[in-house]
């Protein structure tokens, strides 16, 4: 059962062909089982599951049961749970337990999800990899010895590695896709503003998007449907009518214009990876879709102005961990400066810190024109490519990355060389785009991941190209063999 | 050498909303420590802000009130510093985008004339908590109820020339936000704060001198007192051949002097940008339309109505005018007591009652003479039941609770005495008392009859009518002289 997908799994509780405790129990004994060889989960909420699971059988049996009851699923480890620890992957926030839950969660708890625990992460969701995690780095299902991606990487491993069958995440230059493609799992990052961001703990305010990982884009859909619309206490969640996405997958692709931005194709991609992607392309013609060249000119400039603006963001967002009121707070602070350098510099780790260096400098008066006001104008000019290229096209396609998953310690001596692993994904975070990434075939035995970004809200547009796509295909079936 | 003294204060004036400017919680004053403060308030992780539509309608009141302007588009901006009781390590503030922008308003100078004093802008933004030093045995303690309670920044331009005129301007602000009831205006509770930029330069110079910003100014007095004492204090490090540091300055009012807080190089640089959390705020014209609609009558124009429909001097329409309070108490005691007897109503409220209230420490809205009380000692007065003097006694005993002035005059028996037949014979009285008095007065120390009126109203227990016993004392005396 652990390789169904939740639509699967949905008709087989409904059936009562499977219970939902049946369920539960045999995700947690392969959790169990494989967590040690792959470090994906942080937390395993084990006892508090198993009564979700209880209550989830009792509705079904009442016959009130919608799709994603008595469905298990992980939350990344930036999502607060009330009553249950959620540590951002840092020392920073290692015994914290808040006593609310992220609408998100509240959101799906209330569709009947049964949570098994949360997943590890890159800390803060800075990072690329997974390797910055205070809990030690995720490992990849595929080939252990390399990376899941970052910074859901947990929540991405767990999903490949049949732990789960869906699962929450983040994205904020990528952090869903790209660990996603590195895994070959379906990952969707959805409109900024479509779902609350309450409750999730903030790294780039005007980046973050509550995401959602799964193994198929009908699974995506479902998630997606309980966890978005508007929330009164996100003041940047966007008050509009949330449509039925189940409903509109099965939709033909005759006409879809799609566009390959030309800036997608050249320099960073193997060439064996960009052979995937091409036959993909192919795929689409066959189902009926226009195929355009186009181009989105500033796309060069994407990562270096996300580097300011997502740290800028987050030497702000960061400062309340202060080790005044909750997190980490230093042994014997001598005074209150020691108190402030000792609980940061003990409780942050050495990626986060260099980001919250970065990014006070970037707002310091004397810089502010020449970084952060600089990298907003470029951030308006990467929009308005988008906006452009999408009068002449309804989706773009390209690679979610320009290689596979790379080996543990192969990039995080070398930050910049890290950050230039989301050079395709960080664009939609900055233009605030609906963006997927999808299993499209692999290189040398490792997935890799298809880009499809969509026009703002057009999610429902994303997830019928990438369902079509995998009507035709079963690269994302395809299960890593060490945890079939 | 002559100078010129340079005052522009910013005003924080915490606004009277029920919730906080950024989330539910209660803003109400003086609860147990910590009990007001809700997840956002704590900044905890993931928590977000959402404005509070009430500050806003509020502060978009204030800049109808001073004839600002309301730009369509207002930013919320963080100000970045680490402090304990600044639970995010930023307050949300604004910062070049504010919600209020370019108002006035007019102040009465000494010589009479009236003065314009520039609004510069009214910005939005959370208060912090507070940090508590006693009782913590060498340990800080922090009460987060305060942080997020909305503020409203009115910065004033440097348009003031003294410290009676930043006095003057800054009561005339007081009477303007509680008239237009978004802020309490208690200075005690920190819900009416002032800080001060003081400079000086020489008469004449169109450069301004280097400025200190004075903290910590608490009271109208003290306002006039810190600036008083910075002023000479500069003007002496001038004099002597110094230089103003451009510094921030603590004012202790219990020994009446500035110190040195923070100098301009240790200075934060707050790192100002945009809140991401929060939405550029944009401001319709329906939406002012509505605020304007529950625009009340302001002080001025209060004022001018007062001296046109009642009468009064520009002192007195000023001083009536001074809080809402007063003035609504004022105008129910002219309705109840009649339109003839506004000038004696004024005296009164002016007087005796302000006096008592004063006295007693008693808010108008508290006081145990109603309007409509004093507006029936004014009908007794009018209608000679009672004298002027008499009246002064019911109203202590209408103070002390004894009832209405009638029920006081009644009981009392302070009626007064009216009958001619009465007061001739408590005359006839007098004078066959005092023989020798008449004999001089009719000799042409005409004086005396000061002195025979006092003893009539002596003999009356201060009843007798004044006016009748005057004639006909002289009725009964004839001419001093003949």
């Amino acid at each position: 059962m652990h390789d169904k997908t939740i639509a699967e799994l949905s008709a087989a509780l409904a059936a009562r062909e499977l219970s939902a405790v049946e369920l539960t129990q045999a995700l947690l004994d392969r959790i169990e089982a494989h967590n040690g060889t792959l470090n994906a989960f942080i937390t395993v909420t084990a006892e508090q599951a198993l009564e979700q699971a209880r209550r989830a059988d009792e509705r079904i049996a009442k016959g009130e049961a919608g799709a994603l009851t008595g469905i298990p699923i992980a939350h990344k480890d930036n999502f607060c749970t009330a009553g249950v620890l959620t540590t951002c992957a840092s020392r920073m926030l290692h015994n914290f337990v808040p006593p609310y839950d992220a609408t998100v969660v509240a959101r799906l708890e209330e569709a009947g999800v049964v949570m098994l625990g949360k997943t590890n992460m890159d800390e803060f969701a800075m990072g690329s990899s997974n390797e910055t995690s205070y809990y030690g780095p995720v490992k990849n299902p595929w080939d252990t010895e390399r990376v899941p991606g970052g910074s859901s990487g947990g929540s991405a491993a767990a999903v490949a590695a049949g732990l789960v069958p869906g699962a929450t995440a983040t994205d904020t230059g990528g952090s869903v896709r790209q660990p996603a493609a590195f895994c070959g799992v379906s990952g969707l990052k959805p409109t900024y503003g479509r779902v609350s961001r309450y409750g999730i703990v903030a790294f780039a305010s005007s980046l973050d998007q509550a995401s959602v990982i799964a193994r198929s884009a009908e699974d995506l859909a479902l998630l997606l449907q309980a966890m978005a619309g508007f929330d009164e206490r996100d003041s940047t969640c966007v008050d509009l009518a949330v449509p039925d996405y189940r409903a509109g997958l099965e939709q033909p692709l005759d006409g879809v214009r799609i566009g390959l931005p030309r800036e997608y194709f050249q320099d960073g991609v193997e060439p064996e990876l960009a052979k995937v992607i091409e036959a993909a392309v192919e795929e689409y013609r066959r189902l009926g879709a226009e195929i355009k060249e186009v181009s989105l000119p500033h796309n060069a400039l994407a990562v270096a102005a996300y580097h300011v603006i997502a740290p800028a963001e987050a030497s702000s967002n960061l400062a309340r961990f202060d080790g005044v009121r909750y997190g980490y707070r230093c042994e014997n602070p001598r005074d209150l400066e020691d108190l402030y350098m000792r609980s940061r510099g003990e409780g942050f780790g050495t990626e986060v810190k260099r980001r919250l260096l970065i990014g006070t400098r970037a707002l310091l008066a004397e810089y502010y024109q020449d970084a952060f006001l600089k990298a907003q104008k470029i951030r308006r000019l990467i929009h308005n490519d988008f906006i452009e290229a999408f009068k002449q096209v309804d989706v773009l396609l390209g690679p979610t990355t320009g290689a596979p998953a790379f080996r543990l310690g192969e990039k995080s001596a070398d930050p910049v060389q890290m950050y230039l692993t989301d050079v395709f994904t960080i664009a939609a975070n900055l233009a605030g785009l609906p963006a997927l990434s999808i299993p499209a075939g692999q290189v040398d035995g490792l997935p890799v991941g298809m880009q499809l970004i969509g026009r703002h809200f057009d999610e429902a547009r994303l997830l019928n190209l990438a369902h079509r796509f995998q009507q035709a295909t079963d690269w994302h079936t395809v299960r890593p063999q060490n945890f079939e | 050498m002559e100078w010129e003294t340079v005052i522009g204060l910013e005003v924080h004036a915490q606004l009277m909303t029920r919730s906080k400017i950024f989330s539910g919680a209660s803003t109400a004053y003086g609860a147990a420590p910590n009990t007001q403060a809700c997840a956002v308030d704590l900044a905890m992780p993931g928590t977000l802000p959402v404005l509070n539509e009430e500050a806003l309608r509020m502060a978009v009141k204030f800049g109808l009130a001073i004839g600002a302007e309301i730009p369509d588009r207002s930013v919320f901006a963080r100000k970045n510093y680490f402090y304990p009781d600044l639970p995010k390590g930023y307050q949300i503030s604004q910062h070049d985008q504010p919600v209020v922008a370019n108002g006035y308003i007019e102040i009465d100078l000494e010589d009479g004339t009236t003065k314009r004093i520039g609004i510069i802008r009214a910005h939005l933004e959370e208060d912090a908590g507070k940090s508590l030093h006693e009782d913590f045995h060498g340990l800080t303690g922090i009460d987060l109820n305060r942080a997020g309670t909305p503020l409203l920044e009115i910065v004033s331009a440097p348009d003031l020339r003294s410290a009676k005129e930043a006095v003057a301007y800054l009561k005339k602000l007081h009477s303007l936000v509680t008239y237009l009831e978004i802020c309490d205006g208690n200075m005690q509770e920190g819900s009416f704060r002032c800080d001060a930029n003081v400079s000086v330069r020489r008469k004449g110079d169109p450069c301004f001198g280097t400025r200190v910003e004075l903290k910590n100014i608490n009271s109208f007095r003290f306002v006039e007192r810190a600036i008083n004492y910075e002023v000479e204090r500069q003007i002496d490090l001038l004099e002597s051949g110094g230089q103003v540091v451009q510094e921030t300055r603590l004012y202790d009012a219990d020994r009446n002097e500035t110190r040195s807080m923070r100098t301009k190089e240790e200075a934060t640089d707050y790192r100002y940008f945009p809140d991401p959390d929060l939405l550029p705020v944009v401001i319709t014209s329906e939406f002012i339309e509505s605020v304007r609609k529950t625009l009340p009558e302001l002080p001025d124009a209060k004022r001018d109505r007062f001296m046109e429909q009642y009468g009064l001097s520009r002192y007195d329409a000023d001083v009536l005018t001074s809080t809402r309070e007063l003035a609504d108490y004022y105008e129910a005691v002219v309705r109840a007591a009649g339109q003839d007897q506004a000038k004696p109503a004024a005296n009164w409220v002016m007087g005796e009652l302000s006096g008592a209230l004063n006295r007693d420490g008693i808010d108008i809205t508290a006081s145990p003479v109603s309007a409509e009380m004093l507006a029936q000692l004014l009908q007794r007065i009018a209608d000679n039941t009672i004298s002027g003097r008499i009246a002064k006694e019911v109203f202590e005993a209408m103070w002390e609770g004894e009832g209405s002035a009638d029920e006081i005059i009644e009981k009392r028996g302070l009626k007064q005495i009216t009958d001619v037949a009465a007061i001739e014979a408590m005359i006839d009285e007098v004078l066959a008392a005092h023989p020798k008095q008449v004999e001089q007065y009719k000799s042409g120390q005409a004086k005396l009859l000061g002195y025979f009126v006092g003893q009539v109203m002596k003999l009356s227990g201060g009843k007798a009518n004044p006016a009748q016993l005057n004639q006909l004392l002289r009725q009964k005396l004839g001419s001093a002289g003949e």
